[in-house]
């Protein structure tokens, strides 16, 4: 049963291969038929720009026969292992990384080696292993966004405080603001996800990026002495009482009025934060971005940069039509148009980014200049380590004094998932 | 040659098989759906569950056997002892709906203007979404906006994180279920009060029972009934917490606030959850606590019908 799974599986592919590039051939070809495209880009910028970009599609093959479901984005991640099986569509949003490997193993992705020829490898070159698993592509990106800190320019300016560079600085900003009643961070930990944040960016700046993705491939002892380091620095700044309290009552929405009040004075988020806090008024002489400061002199600084992309399940009926659409969605003027609109980074080298965002323009530059990068602690390690290291992170950021506690707890796990 | 005789014998009326078992097999046609869906629904499924958790299974792949491994690292876990002390908590304190329940049925069964509106306004938390309730209790926790925190502010109390603090939690996610629950039993009394004999109560008022006594000898044994059905639901309630604390703190902080039902949907179906053994095995320990549940329903409901 298996191996004929497998033998379809690989017949598929091969004519799969045979087709696109008779359609490369043919390139400016009208493609007819049927497209059904699954998104989880439920937030409304995203929602509009999608909505816009495959409208464009439309026009240019007005015989195509789209059809377009957009799923909530956190009813999205527990959908697709269903709809992948049962109803897989053409084309399916999802995330890069290890996140990619349930899906991926089970062969429910397509390769889509085939799609990245030369010309496109050295224009994606920057996600291109974040989409390789087993030396094969399984999708392509279609936009990222930088991970930095956030926060009130007017308050700093107020207190006569400036962009951090190093820990000392950090850290002696950080009492300045304790000293007038100002918490230096907001952050809510309901959802665990934002914790896992201030892990990678300690870990990556005390241990460097090596060490960061050793251990979430699980090849570090949890109960190492380097992992004890980095939750040292991190305890520092909650022993001085650096985050909000009460955080774990809260998402990272609800953690957003903090900051526009002026109760907390940064954030440690991704892009997609400054709509929101825009939205609540903050304008951009009260909102602006520095990046995570050096910890440990000498490590090259790498950020985190979660990469959102597209696939084609493995069983999906249109093939040619999906691949059609992940060219064009990877194509150099499309990135640029639709990460304008989503305020985030297009992947494309040839792209160019929104020059009035000021976020975006500085993200570009520090992430161009960045030694390396990594996806998120939930997209660089598997499902089930992080659930359970992210929980433990929660669990540190209110008592601190478990931590011994917590580490065998995630060695345990270690030794089991992988 | 001969010629055909009338016939003599006694022939039976032409009767299908169909006439003839008829009823016999009526009620078990009329049955059939129910069974059929019954037996499709839970019981296998109980079966497959029972199956499914000596197996290494991410729900997609191949299924690896391995035996009681899911159980044994069950014993281990501390989260599942976490859920599993969570889930006692949730079926001892749930209780109380009985008792609230009962106390409100009381003090609305008189006849004064406008208790129908009284009525229907303590009924009300039963008929909005548990999703509501959830929402609701959430604002009303919170610890910097919330209305709790604001009150016990007044009297110069510092503010409690409710929902945030490990100790609280379960016990706060517990009273925001008891508000409909105890909804719920009322109603129940309600109609259980109007079936109270006013015979008996005339009787025991001429003897002279009163207050309390009135109600422990007089009362209650005729609310028996309602009182069974409350156990029952309120009992059922506490097992399937999972709404109140998906909504509330969805399972957190670190997993504090977890029942088994929660911890097994965390496990196997979540966003990060891919392990169906493992799932199916904390199902299974939560079937064998219900099933004690289960067990003494049905008996006192068999010695109700023999002492009938």
């Amino acid at each position: 049963m298996r191996s004929m799974l497998k033998a379809s599986i690989a017949a598929f592919a091969t004519t799969a291969i045979l087709a696109s590039s008779a359609f490369a051939a043919g390139h400016s070809e009208k493609l007819t038929g049927d497209l059904k495209i699954f998104l989880d880009t439920s937030n409304p910028a995203p929602r509009a720009t999608f909505e816009g970009l495959i409208e464009d599609f439309q026009t240019m093959h007005p015989d195509l026969n789209i059809e377009t479901t957009i799923i909530d984005r956190e009813a999205y991640k527990t959908q697709i292992r269903n709809f992948l099986t049962a109803n897989p569509p053409d084309v399916a949003a999802w995330y890069a990384g290890n996140r990619m490997l349930p899906y991926v193993e089970p062969g429910l992705f397509e390769d889509v080696s085939d799609l990245w020829d030369d010309e496109l490898s050295t224009q994606l070159a920057s996600t291109k292993s974040a989409m390789t698993l087993d030396g094969k592509q399984w999708g392509v990106p279609y936009s990222y966004y930088h991970w930095g800190i956030y926060y009130r320019k007017d308050i700093y300016e107020q207190y006569g405080l400036s962009e951090p560079k190093t820990w000392d600085e950090f850290k002696a900003n950080c009492q300045t603001l304790l000293d007038n009643d100002i918490k230096c961070f907001t952050i809510g930990t309901k959802f665990l996800w934002t914790a896992a944040g201030w892990f990678d960016y300690l870990n990556l700046r005390t241990n460097g990026y090596e060490f960061h993705m050793a251990l979430t491939n699980g090849e570090v002892e949890w109960t190492d002495d380097r992992v004890k380091q980095t939750f040292a620095n991190w305890r520092e700044l909650i022993d001085m009482g650096a985050f909000i309290d009460n955080h774990t009552s809260y998402s990272w929405q609800e953690a957003l009025p903090f900051m526009v009040q002026g109760d907390a004075a940064a954030y440690l988020m991704g892009n997609f934060a400054v709509d929101p806090m825009q939205t609540a008024g903050l304008t951009d002489d009260e909102l602006d971005f520095h990046q995570f400061p050096m910890i440990v002199e000498g490590i090259p600084m790498a950020e985190d940069a979660p990469t959102d992309t597209l696939h084609i399940p493995a069983n999906a009926a249109n093939k040619d039509n999906a691949r059609a659409f992940l060219r064009y969605v990877t194509s150099a003027d499309v990135q640029t148009e639709i990460n304008g609109q989503l305020g985030q980074l297009p992947v494309n080298n040839q792209s160019s980014v929104n020059q009035d965002d000021k976020f975006v323009v500085e993200g570009f530059e520090m992430l161009n200049n960045a030694s390396a990068l990594a996806q998120f602690f939930d997209r660089d390690a598997p499902a089930e380590m992080a659930k359970a290291a992210m929980e433990g992170f929660q669990e540190f950021m209110v008592r601190p004094d478990n931590l011994d506690t917590i580490l065998n707890r995630l060695e345990r796990a270690r030794q089991r998932i992988y | 040659m001969t010629t055909a005789l009338p016939q003599t014998e006694y022939d039976p009326p032409k009767s299908s098989w169909w006439r003839r078992n008829q009823i016999g097999i009526s009620p078990w046609l009329f049955l059939a759906p129910g069974i059929l869906f019954f037996a499709f629904y839970v019981i296998f499924p109980i079966f497959q569950s029972f199956n499914v958790s000596f197996y290494d299974w991410d729900g997609l792949g191949d299924a690896e056997f391995v035996g009681v491994e899911n159980y044994q690292e069950l014993y281990w876990d501390d989260a599942f002892y976490t859920s599993l002390w969570n889930n006692l908590l949730w079926l001892v304190l749930y209780l109380l709906a009985i008792p609230g329940g009962l106390f409100i049925a009381l003090f609305l069964n008189q006849t004064v203007t406008g208790i129908r509106l009284y009525k229907s306004l303590f009924f009300f938390p039963f008929v909005i979404s548990q999703v509501v309730v959830g929402l609701v209790f959430t604002w009303f926790y919170d610890p910097t906006f919330g209305l709790l925190n604001s009150i016990i502010g007044t009297f110069g109390m510092g503010p409690i994180n409710v929902l945030g603090d490990e100790n609280y939690v379960t016990y706060g996610i517990i009273l925001a279920g008891l508000w409909p629950q105890t909804a719920y039993c009322m109603i129940l009394y309600l109609t259980g009060l109007n079936a109270v004999d006013p015979e008996q109560v005339e009787a025991a008022r001429l003897d002279g029972a009163k207050g309390a006594r009135m109600l422990w000898y007089v009362i209650l044994p005729q609310l028996k009934p309602a009182t069974f059905i409350a156990f029952v639901v309120t009992i059922i309630g506490a097992l399937r917490s999972f709404d109140l604390i998906s909504i509330m703190t969805n399972g957190g902080p670190f997993g504090e606030s977890r029942v088994l039902s929660f911890y097994m949907f965390e496990v196997a179906l979540s966003e990060y959850g891919f392990r169906m053994g493992y799932g199916a095995a904390i199902a299974v320990v939560l079937f064998l606590i219900m099933l004690i549940f289960i067990a003494y329903f049905l008996w006192s409901m068999y010695q109700e019908e023999r002492t009938r």
